[in-house]
């Protein structure tokens, strides 16, 4: 007889412990956002040891990009995090850009930075909806949604897409801005912090809420950095990095914003924290606009996909060029260097970062994504052991995971 | 001849309170909707009234899934206990002077006693369902029962002194010479811990952690479909209206209001149910959800003290009045 293989399928059961209840939660649970599998070891509701099991989402990014030019990679991109797509885009616009150095119209730089904190706000919202729903609160969830909308209709009306936008492109932007989005767009920046009141209102002091979020789901700064948490969760424990800050690319260098930290590292700083976020993002909005030069929206040197429906956006349209820049990319192999790069972006939920390997070919010879969802779910055993069922939802949520970008 | 009235009486009787029970799932979704920026249900009817008429229908006629784990008769039987211990509280509501079908003289106790029986009903489901989410459910029922039962039920000790007895319908007629007419002046804390209580005894939001759809799915229910999925839902919303009928009846006055609706002597009774109702559904548009220990820490350091304190006083001052 031989003994049967032992899979990841196989709950383990906590050695010697026989009254151990185990329990395991999704990839078909209404809290996992997504189709994040968590096993769970359990004494009553605590939690002794949590076991994520990620991949249910895994489409091979990394290994389809291989055979794909950098321009047609980009739409990979979109389905990393879709519910901040935009931030993707451009953090894959950046690297490419700085793998060819290529060199961006101040522009297209002020369009990224306005379109990257749209997505900011939208990804933001998404996570304080399901998160209050998660703990709850259900109508923080439609109110968040209302205000989603009207960012999504604003993409729509820039790109014609509202989830998966490929807008940026490597060089600049695909599209010019339109007075009518640049108007309805500050309109929205302007009331959005009212808006902002508003969820406040519901949540913020709400007894049950602090009693929900306060001291659970606690990580200290140094913890957060052992485990390589970024973005919000990262300065909800205290530390101020911020890559908008720390190595600032497109135009955020030019524009005036504040980074909140938090301190105690619970779910209710990192819940503040996203919050004042959104103001920052609605503060950076408008400074865009306000500074929007006028100029080119794509650089010169950009080698690209010829659009055929819009002409090479930023040049003259011409019918008879249309191809040229695909041909471009075929031929002229010395236009991509040899080598590597690693560039990273602020996206909505923490560092996002592209590293290229180059050979030279037109192609990436290897493209890894530091997403930070993958890497926030690594934190859930250290955060979630010896807390209740409920705080690992809090948690889960807390952490804002999207599993498309975890899974990739 | 008397059989044949008394069982025409309980058919209206249950045919009224299942229709509340209907519309009050209409109501619920209408009013979080309109209190959540969406309208709720439009399609069915004019402005969805039809809904529930539909909503049972398709109940009705869904499959009844059994799992293949599951204890059978425990898991058939659950949702009926529940149904029935509900509906029979019922029986000892005075809607109006004299609108009783039995006017029993330990009213208030038969109800908290067929309250706890339904509980039963959501912990051999999650029992029976054997399976983990259902089980975790029906553990969190048992003791949040047994805690608020007993918050629930020293909240009326207070009213029981002030009145002088258990009958429903002499706690209302006891009330008439309060101040104001209602106990809810003189049992202020007491109403409080009432009504805290009632939302943790029926699983409404913020104490819904029996079913908490993002923690355990839907707790007890999960492995539950069909009928007899819409018998526990009828059994929840029965409860949400007996548990206002005690409020109503115990801190409100019952029947009793400013002035007479002539030919309908039941006006106040069930304005008052109505807008306990809203209340619920209010709450449920509003707070978020309570953590297992928290639940039980608000009900055993707070409620139950609170309630305690409330009969002590409610003794002191019945003492030296007189």
């Amino acid at each position: 007889m031989t003994k049967p293989l032992h899979t990841t399928l196989d709950v383990p059961v906590a050695a010697g412990d026989e009254e151990g209840y185990s329990l395991r939660m999704g990839p078909q649970h209404p809290a996992t956002h997504g189709v994040l599998r968590v096993d769970l070891e359990l004494d009553g509701e605590t939690i002794l040891e949590c076991t994520p099991h990620v991949g249910y989402l895994h489409r091979g990014f990394d290994k389809l990009a291989e055979h794909r030019t950098y321009a047609q990679g980009l739409i990979l991109t979109d389905r990393l995090d879709y519910v901040g797509a935009m931030a993707n885009n451009v953090g894959y616009c950046v690297a490419v850009e700085r793998l060819l150095g290529i060199e961006v119209p101040l522009r297209a730089r002020y369009i990224r930075t306005m379109v990257s904190e749209m997505s900011r706000i939208c990804s933001h919202l998404l996570w304080l909806a399901t998160h209050a729903l998660d703990i709850g609160a259900m109508t923080v969830f439609l109110y968040c949604f209302r205000e989603r909308e009207v960012l999504l209709e604003l993409f729509e009306e820039l790109c014609g897409a509202r989830l998966t936008f490929s807008y940026p492109r490597i060089g600049g932007v695909r599209q010019d801005v339109t007075h009518s989005f640049i108007r309805r767009l500050q309109e929205f920046a302007r009331t959005f912090p009212d808006w902002i009141e508003d969820y406040e209102t519901l949540i913020d002091t709400n007894r049950i809420w602090l009693k929900r979020t306060r001291g659970v789901g606690v990580i200290s700064g140094e913890e957060a950095l052992d485990l390589g948490i970024t973005g919000p969760s990262l300065r909800g424990s205290g530390i101020r990095y911020d890559v908008r800050k720390a190595r600032p690319y497109d135009a955020y260098a030019l524009v005036d914003f504040e980074v909140p930290v938090g301190r105690e590292g619970d779910i209710y700083a990192r819940y503040r924290c996203r919050m004042e976020e959104l103001r920052q993002s609605a503060r950076i909005i408008l400074q865009c606009i306000d500074q929007l030069p006028p100029g080119p929206i794509v650089g010169d040197d950009a080698p690209d996909l010829v659009m055929p429906l819009h002409g090479h956006p930023g040049k003259e349209a011409d019918a008879s060029r249309w191809g040229t820049g695909l041909v471009r990319l075929l031929r002229d192999r010395a236009l991509f260097p040899r080598g590597e790069v690693y560039v990273s972006v602020e996206a909505p939920k923490g560092e996002l970062g592209f590293y290229f390997v180059s050979d030279g070919s037109g192609r990436p010879y290897r493209m890894h994504i530091r997403s930070p969802s993958f890497i926030h779910i690594g934190a859930l055993p250290t955060m979630a052991k010896g807390a209740m069922i409920a705080d690992l939802i809090a948690i889960i949520g807390t952490l804002d995971v999207v599993l498309g970008e975890c899974d990739r | 001849m008397h059989v044949l009235v008394l069982l025409l009486q309980i058919l209206v009787l249950f045919a009224v309170v299942m229709l509340h029970v209907a519309y009050a799932t209409y109501f619920e979704r209408k009013i979080i909707g309109h209190m959540q920026v969406r309208m709720g249900p439009m399609r069915v009817g004019w402005h969805g009234l039809l809904q529930p008429i539909a909503d049972g229908i398709k109940s009705f006629f869904k499959e009844d899934i059994i799992p293949e784990q599951a204890d059978r008769p425990i898991f058939l039987a659950a949702p009926i206990i529940c149904l029935v211990a509900m509906l029979t509280s019922l029986a000892v509501l005075p809607f109006a002077p004299g609108w009783v079908l039995a006017d029993i003289n330990i009213g208030l106790i038969f109800i908290l006693a067929m309250s706890s029986l339904s509980s039963y009903g959501v912990i051999l489901a999650g029992w029976a369902s054997n399976s983990k989410y259902t089980f975790l459910g029906g553990l969190r029922s048992m003791a949040q029962v047994i805690s608020y039962e007993i918050a629930m039920g020293l909240s009326l000790v207070g009213v029981m002194m002030l009145s002088g007895t258990l009958n429903l319908s002499k706690i209302v007629e006891a009330q008439g010479t309060s101040f104001g007419g209602m106990y809810i002046f003189p049992q202020i804390i007491a109403f409080f811990v009432f009504c805290v209580a009632m939302l943790a005894e029926t699983n409404r939001v913020p104490f819904d952690l029996p079913e908490a759809e993002t923690e355990l799915v839907s707790g007890y229910a999960t492995e539950y479909s069909g009928m007899r999925y819409a018998m526990f839902f009828m059994a929840e919303y029965i409860g949400m209206i007996v548990m206002s009928a005690i409020g109503t009846i115990c801190f409100l006055g019952g029947w009793n209001g400013p002035f007479t609706v002539p030919g309908v002597p039941f006006f106040w009774f069930v304005l008052k149910i109505y807008l306990f109702l809203f209340v619920f559904i209010w709450i449920r548009a509003t707070l978020p959800r309570y953590r297992y220990d928290q639940l039980m820490e608000l009900g055993w350091k707070l409620l139950i003290p609170l309630a305690l304190a409330n009969i002590a006083l409610t003794g002191i001052v019945k003492a030296i009045i007189g």
